[in-house]
């Protein structure tokens, strides 16, 4: 019978089936972080359980950790350090793998995971955050789950799913000029809405994915969640097996091509059929930005705020309106020349090399505009250290960019590190909601280039005219 | 874990579409390294004029007089969208919500309450309207009942509002199962499927 890469996996993965749709899953890795991380662990040995497999658990300190050079256990964040060394105490106490402060590994969870090589094609990953989607980039059931769920999951080695419906997503054609994975899913998200996905596993698809890099990839994946999907991936390709070749966790010789030879076959079957198909022209997307508090609150960045009347039902008409008045926006203003206060390259969702890499090549011999405060918190230890290996630190600190340790940063705000109240932020993350980024901190999502472009401008600005063409 | 079978009580409405975990509990209300003190920080930026001196906001539904000892919420679509923070349920929890009634919920956040004790109830946007509505004169004197036996939802006039939900979640619930130790059971299954997963795919269990 014909499959989808998701059935693929979830039958390889079946230890039996439950009731009506439910399955028990077998779970091949769990990826912790000390933000909730401690909290399982604790948990479980509270109620004298132990993990059942302590060498398929991984750890890192990515959500509370500052990101200032020279950090150590102290935060900026209330109670950071105490979270910090409990989630250092328990993950020896378990004997999982930790990627500690200091460790040159150390990372964001989603991340540090592909660059492992820990999360690999057809396996299933979870990891106690909602962002764990972006690893599906790498052709793995990868998603997001609850601390009890973790705790399942580490005690059991499996998880009670509910089996998803399946949705194919495919961008057919070239992107054009100066287009990349974020403004594809910001798209995707503005034209169907924040909860187009819920119910989904949706499988990426369509030439100009393939054409994607896995970096690309784990971006388009990163805001699955985004669309409200139970999780995304991309089907492994030569692409995919470039990318994990002599990855530190990934089998190496023999193993290797046995692993390859099995990858292989985790394609979509030609007339395996999807609950749910969307076919997008990708020469269609231009760069894109968000205007409100949803991330179906994106537009191409070259229109203008929507008018609330213009939203397809009376809830969505609402929500508009409550967004423009957080983000003291009129109907009509024009997305590019908005003033900024802030700009911000990190996060899952782009803080990988290439994404250095884009905005670094726009800001290159080119100044922040006055005024302007410049974060760029590269996603790895790894990935600052190929950053700077290549220089780009340098551009990014003469154009007048902070150059952070790896972390999450001011992808969110917990109490610490923030930006104003009423200051409007660029930035290349995942959520706009209120207050995402400090207390009524007005957030617009775009890709690195615009991000870049704006810095540099002081306002929301088209990315384009200062890209170079090849 | 609580068991859930009938529950009788104040239902407040707050029906905005994708109320995110953020806005349940903002990131800095988790402030221990702890399931428990979290039911303060519930809907802090909302609740709070002042969420650091705890300044109540008059206007917030649920510090309405009318919505005193609110056991069950209404919610929007995609209620519990956003990050997977299990701290957003239990703050409802500590709360004291055993309830959410939405036209539908983010993923992570419907497991959350399976596995914490609270019942999420999908009903049609139109029922919830109806719903909203006949509360909206006495919410205290108009009680929502809800009976997770027979997965009914039963307003003060007597109108029954039937619901769907797994009959493995609803059994959890209803007996107030830990699902670690129902699945810890299955022990002997997981092994054996372990033993042959490890022949099927080696490679997977030479490197790591
Ligand atoms: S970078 Fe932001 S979205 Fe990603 S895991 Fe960290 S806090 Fe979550």
């Amino acid at each position: 019978m014909s499959k989808t890469v998701f059935e693929k996996i979830w039958d390889a993965h079946r230890v039996s089936d439950l009731d009506d749709g439910v399955s028990l899953i077998y779970i091949d890795r769990v990826f912790l972080h000390e933000r909730t991380g401690s909290i399982a662990l604790q948990s479980l040995a509270e109620a004298q359980r132990t993990l059942r497999h302590p060498e398929q658990v991984y750890c890192t300190m990515d959500h509370i950790v500052d990101t200032f050079p020279g950090r150590g256990d102290t935060t900026v964040m209330p109670s950071g350090t105490a979270f910090i060394q409990s989630t250092r105490r328990e993950a020896n106490a378990a004997g999982i793998t930790l990627f500690d402060i200091g460790d040159p590994r150390q990372g964001i969870a989603h991340v540090i995971s592909p660059e492992q090589g820990i999360v690999l094609p057809g396996l299933t990953l979870v990891c106690p955050d909602s962002h764990t989607c972006t690893q599906g980039a790498m052709g793995a059931l990868a998603w997001g789950i609850g601390s009890s769920e973790a705790e399942h999951a580490m005690a059991t080695q499996t998880l009670r799913v509910n089996r998803p419906a399946t949705m194919r997503v495919r961008y057919e054609g070239e992107l054009g000029f100066g287009v990349t994975a974020k403004d594809m899913i910001l798209y995707l998200i503005g034209r169907y809405g924040a909860k187009g996905g819920a119910g989904y596993i949706i499988e990426f698809a369509g030439s100009a994915v393939a054409a994607l890099s896995m970096e690309a990839r784990m971006t388009l994946c990163n805001m699955a969640v985004e669309f409200a999907a139970f999780t995304g991936l991309v089907a492994p390709d030569e692409t995919t097996f470039a990318y994990l070749q002599g990855r530190p966790h990934a089998p190496q010789g023999d193993a290797w091509r046995q692993a390859v030879a099995y990858w292989q076959t985790l394609c979509s079957d030609d007339d395996a059929v999807f609950d749910q198909e969307i076919v997008i022209n990708a020469a269609e997307i231009a760069p894109s930005v968000t205007w409100g508090t949803s991330p179906q609150h994106a537009c191409a960045i070259t229109d203008s705020v929507p008018a609330p009347a213009a939203m397809a039902d009376a809830d969505s008409q609402t929500a508009a309106e409550r967004a423009l008045h957080y983000q003291g926006l009129e109907p009509g203003t024009p997305m590019a020349g908005l003033k900024i206060d802030n700009a911000f390259i990190g996060s899952c969702t782009n803080s990988r090399i290439e994404d250095l890499r884009i905005a670094a090549s726009i800001l290159k011999g080119r100044k922040v505009a006055t005024g302007i405060k410049a974060i760029c918190v590269p996603g790895s230890q790894q990935v600052k250290a190929q950053a700077e290996a290549e220089g780009l630190h340098e551009i990014f600190l003469n154009a007048g960019f902070e150059w952070r340790e790896s972390g999450c940063s001011m992808c969110f705000f917990a109490g610490g590190e923030h930006f104003g109240a009423g200051e409007r932020v660029i930035s290349t993350s995942n959520r706009n909601f209120e207050s995402r980024q400090g207390p009524g901190t007005r957030t617009h999502l775009a890709s690195p280039a615009t991000v870049a472009a704006s810095a540099i401008a002081g306002c929301i600005s088209d990315p384009r005219p200062l890209m170079e063409k090849h | 874990m609580e068991p859930f079978t009938v529950h009788t009580g104040v239902a407040a409405p707050m029906l905005r579409i994708n109320i995110d975990t953020d806005a349940i509990i903002p990131s800095r209300e988790m402030k221990g390294v702890s399931k428990k003190g979290l039911g303060d920080g519930l809907f802090a930026v909302w609740r709070y004029t002042n969420p650091d001196e705890r300044t109540i906001n008059p206007d917030f539904v649920l510090n309405r007089p009318a919505y005193r000892n609110t056991t069950i919420l209404l919610g929007g679509d995609n209620f519990g969208c956003g990050s997977s923070r299990e701290h957003a349920v239990w703050a409802l929890a500590e709360y004291g919500i055993r309830a959410v009634i939405a036209p539908g919920f983010g993923s992570i956040f419907y497991q959350n309450c399976i596995r914490n004790g609270i019942l999420p109830v999908v009903l049609s946007d139109a029922a919830i309207a109806v719903l909203a509505n006949s509360l909206e004169q006495d919410p205290q004197g108009t009680p929502l009942t809800i009976d997770l036996n027979q997965q009914l939802v039963i307003d003060g006039g007597g109108q029954r509002y039937p619901f769907e939900i797994a009959p493995g979640h609803r059994e959890m619930l209803l007996k107030g199962l830990d699902a670690i130790g129902l699945t810890l059971q299955l022990d002997e299954q997981i092994g054996a499927f372990e033993n042959r997963y490890r022949q099927q795919f080696p490679w997977l269990y030479e490197s790591a």
